[in-house]
């Protein structure tokens, strides 16, 4: 293994020599050990059943290989953390430290099954063994995530064993750039960062810009809240990306590339940056990539903490050592983006769909999905839902699938009230919409948007009032202060939105708010504050009732909003054991032994601690 | 004497640190973020003389790093204190109520999102989503992530690092 790292590939023989090599390393009894170190299972203490099966494979006897793998998110966070092994596709789930050595004896050397830590189906009380038999997996199509959990994100070789890119000799060895945008476009792919811009078109234009160099830029500055598909990829299979840009640059006819990595996200740039190193070494990056007359080199840049530099011209100033403040887009930053330059931005979930489409063909890519929206879809399915984590699905599934089928439906036996995509500049989807098609076009005209994939999911005890407030605070936090409309409509918007929640809405409020929102739609300079009233405005279209009860009654339906409920003791439920009186802050609460207690309202400052104490449900929001 | 020969001694050394800074990225203007957050991640802020030292070898106007330094929202131009406590205030976080958790940690630590507690003993920040939404709400301190945080545990983590710098101090008294 070592001899063939060090060496560089100079042709596209070399490269397949190399993943014969790999292949034939490998022994056919060969087990490997999957285990998830995705954001999720990592939170919950997954390095350290890493490091216990790196020490339990060290200590087997000599006579199996046995390989564990720190591999990226494997999706059904939810469960995590997740180890797979492998062959076999067996998925357990919720390991915990002492659950490393029978794993290690029962499956890994036995080969047989631990049953208390397979996916049990809550609805049908099944166990499933392997990873297709989960319904969480079954309805999902993997595609930008094809690799995710299979390969080791640390090790070029593990993607070249897979067939890593292969995408790119055939690229350089039997296509023109011509050729190479022609089978994107083929494949109808659109660009996955939020807008759905082609990616065939954007690609041609920068190649026919007059000017050079040219720069191509993957955009990983994945600022949505509620949002981590791109993380995902870049910590789970950086070198997709590095592949997709590749292809992209080759195609453009640019020597140079950036990624843009948001500043949280320090584990995406260290794996990126090794992955980097990696393919350097190899000469996949460099001079004369694999012999060929064709050069490209990657940098990165991490972002520094603002959003409005997902948005690509901001992007690009920021890349040039500026404040991240958008511009005007009339020019277009294919013809004159980074330094002035023909410029090509695409974000990181676009470029891991190129290596695939290139080798499965764009036909066999547009053959998923709608009519104008092609291939699969990364979301983070989020929220008040059973099985939260990251999924891929065919374009045209309904919402009602995903959340459903996927997800597992809503959380602790309670009622569906909105879905909201997009990010911030997306919008809150009703149930009586459940049964629209997730594509880009779809989406829109509900009033929200595709957005890079946030799904978050909200339940009965959801304030819609609120949560409008909540991205328009957001927005409003990090918007950068160039043009007027979004620096002062957006302030006004949440001071509106504030005094609604506060119990002080006023009559007119809401025509208020539509005015402010026509205003930011039609004069904001960026995407940021041209969509920046989509929260509320789809909250207002589909949850008018709420704002009104608000308003009018000063009551808060969903009992969210402080001040408009108060907190009472169901005097039948309560058992008098005195928990909410030993923990009430202000002394509100009186009784005794065997009598219900009650909670003095002018006393009671609505902190919500007898709400959260009592062991009972006692405590009641009315 | 011994103190001014320290003082120069000590300037000489940052002189160093940020030449090897500036050539890490070949003096290049375009490059003037990521020598910044070099320049944070060797100090811990953007030290006011290292901002002035800067400018001058890139020949830009201060005010431009100062910009620079106040658009983005991860750099400080204060120390930061003992620990970092980062509390997710995204979507998914502050619908299970991390916005909550938020008010109590300002309140009894006498910080603000984004300042220091009077003590120095923590730097809190409320970002928007760490990517973890699945193990929602979610508390990172000093690297380690800790998932399903209620305002009771939240309080409780923190207290103990000022139980740890406690046990320290009395240490080193002894």
């Amino acid at each position: 293994m070592t001899v063939l790292s060090n060496k560089r590939l100079n042709s596209i023989s070399d490269l397949d020599d190399m993943r014969k090599e790999l292949l034939s390393l490998r022994s056919p009894s060969a087990k490997s050990v999957h285990v998830c170190t995705g954001p999720g299972c990592a939170a919950k203490g997954s390095p350290k059943l890493y490091e216990l099966f790196c020490e339990a494979a060290q200590q087997a006897d000599a006579d199996v290989e046995i390989i564990p793998k720190a591999v990226g998110c494997h999706g059904l966070c939810e469960y995590g953390p997740i180890v797979l092994i492998q062959p076999g596709d067996i998925f357990y789930q919720r390991v915990e430290e002492p659950d490393v050595a029978e794993i290690f004896r029962e499956t890994v050397v036995g080969g047989r099954l631990v049953e208390r830590l397979l996916y049990e189906n809550p609805v049908t009380g099944q166990k499933a063994e392997t990873v297709d038999k989960i319904p969480f997996y079954k309805v999902q199509k993997r595609i930008a995530l094809a690799y995710n959990g299979l390969v080791d994100p640390t090790k070029i070789t593990d993607y070249i064993a897979l067939g890593g890119y292969s995408a790119l000799a055939k690229v350089l060895s039997s296509m023109t750039d011509e050729d190479v945008i022609s089978e994107v476009e083929t494949a109808g792919l659109r660009g996955r960062g939020g807008g759905g811009f082609p990616t065939a078109r954007k690609w041609r234009s920068c190649k026919e810009a007059e000017g050079s160099p040219r720069y191509v830029i993957c955009n990983g500055d994945e600022g949505d809240p509620g949002a981590f598909m791109d993380r995902a990829i870049m910590e789970g299979n950086p070198h997709s990306v590095i592949e997709g840009m590749l292809i992209g640059a080759y195609a453009i006819g640019s020597s140079d590339g950036y990624i843009y990595v948001r500043n949280e996200y320090p584990l995406s740039v260290e794996r990126l940056k090794l992955a980097i190193e990696q393919a350097k070494e190899l000469g996949l990056l460099g001079e004369n990539i694999l012999g060929s007359s064709f050069s490209f080199d990657i940098r990165i840049n991490r972002g520094a903490g603002a959003f409005v530099c997902g948005e690509s011209t901001a992007l690009m100033a920021s890349l040039q050592g500026r404040t991240g403040e958008p511009r005007a887009k009339y020019i277009h930053t294919v013809e004159s983006g980074l330094w002035e330059k023909p410029t090509n931005l695409n974000n990181v979930e676009t470029w891991a769909n190129v290596p695939a489409i290139i080798n499965g063909g764009g036909k066999s890519f547009a053959s998923i999905g709608t009519e104008k929206s092609k291939g699969t879809k990364v979301f983070s399915l989020v929220g008040k839902v059973v099985n939260s984590g990251l999924v891929e699905v065919p374009m045209g599934m309904t919402l009602r699938q995903i959340i459903d089928e996927v997800g597992g439906g809503i959380r602790d036996g309670k009622r569906f009230k909105a879905v909201q995509t997009g990010g911030p500049s997306g919008g809150c989807i009703p149930e009586e919409h459940l049964d629209a098609r997730v594509d880009f076009d779809e989406l829109t005209k509900l009033g929200s948007m595709m957005g890079s994939g946030g799904m978050i999911v909200m339940d009965e005890d959801t304030c819609m009032v609120n949560v409008a407030k909540y991205f328009t605070n957001f927005l409003q936090k990090e918007s950068c202060g160039k043009c007027t409309p979004c620096r002062e409509g957006l302030s006004q918007m949440l001071y509106i939105l504030d005094r609604i929640t506060d119990g002080e809405g006023q009559a007119g409020d809401l025509e208020r708010l539509e005015e402010l929102a026509e205003l930011l739609e039609g004069t904001a300079l960026c995407a940021l504050g041209k969509t920046a009233a989509n929260p509320t405005m789809s909250t207002i279209r589909y949850f008018r009732d709420e704002y009104e009860a608000h308003i009018k009654e000063k009551r808060c339906p969903a009992k969210e909003c402080r001040g408009l409920f108060r907190y009472e003791i169901d005097s039948e439920a309560c058992k008098a054991c005195g928990i909410c009186l030993k923990n009430c802050p202000v002394g509100a609460i009186t009784g005794e032994k065997k009598v219900a207690h009650v909670i003095d309202q002018e006393k009671c400052t609505l902190c919500g601690i007898c709400w959260e104490k009592c062991p009972f449900a006692a405590v009641l929001k009315v | 004497m011994l103190r001014i020969c320290k003082v120069i001694q000590n300037m000489a050394q940052d002189n160093n640190i940020l030449e090897q800074i500036v050539d890490r990225y070949d003096g290049e203007v375009g490059m003037l973020i990521p020598m910044m957050q070099d320049i944070q991640a060797e100090y811990g802020y953007l030290p006011l003389d290292q901002l002035h030292a800067l400018a001058k070898r890139l020949e830009l106007p201060l005010s431009r790093l100062y910009a620079v330094a106040t658009f983005y929202s991860s750099f400080r131009l204060a120390p930061k204190g003992a620990h970092d406590v980062t509390l997710c205030v995204g979507t998914v976080c502050y619908l299970k109520g991390s916005g909550a958790i938020s008010e109590a940690i300002c309140r009894e630590f006498r910080v603000e999102p984004g300042g220091t507690t009077p003590d120095r003993l923590f730097t809190f920040q409320a970002v928007n989503c760490v990517g973890a939404c699945a193990v929602a709400p979610v508390m990172i301190v000093d690297g380690k992530y800790y998932g399903g945080v209620t305002t009771a545990s939240a309080l409780e983590v923190i207290s103990g690092l000022a139980k740890d710098k406690a046990a320290v101090q009395k240490e080193g008294e002894i």
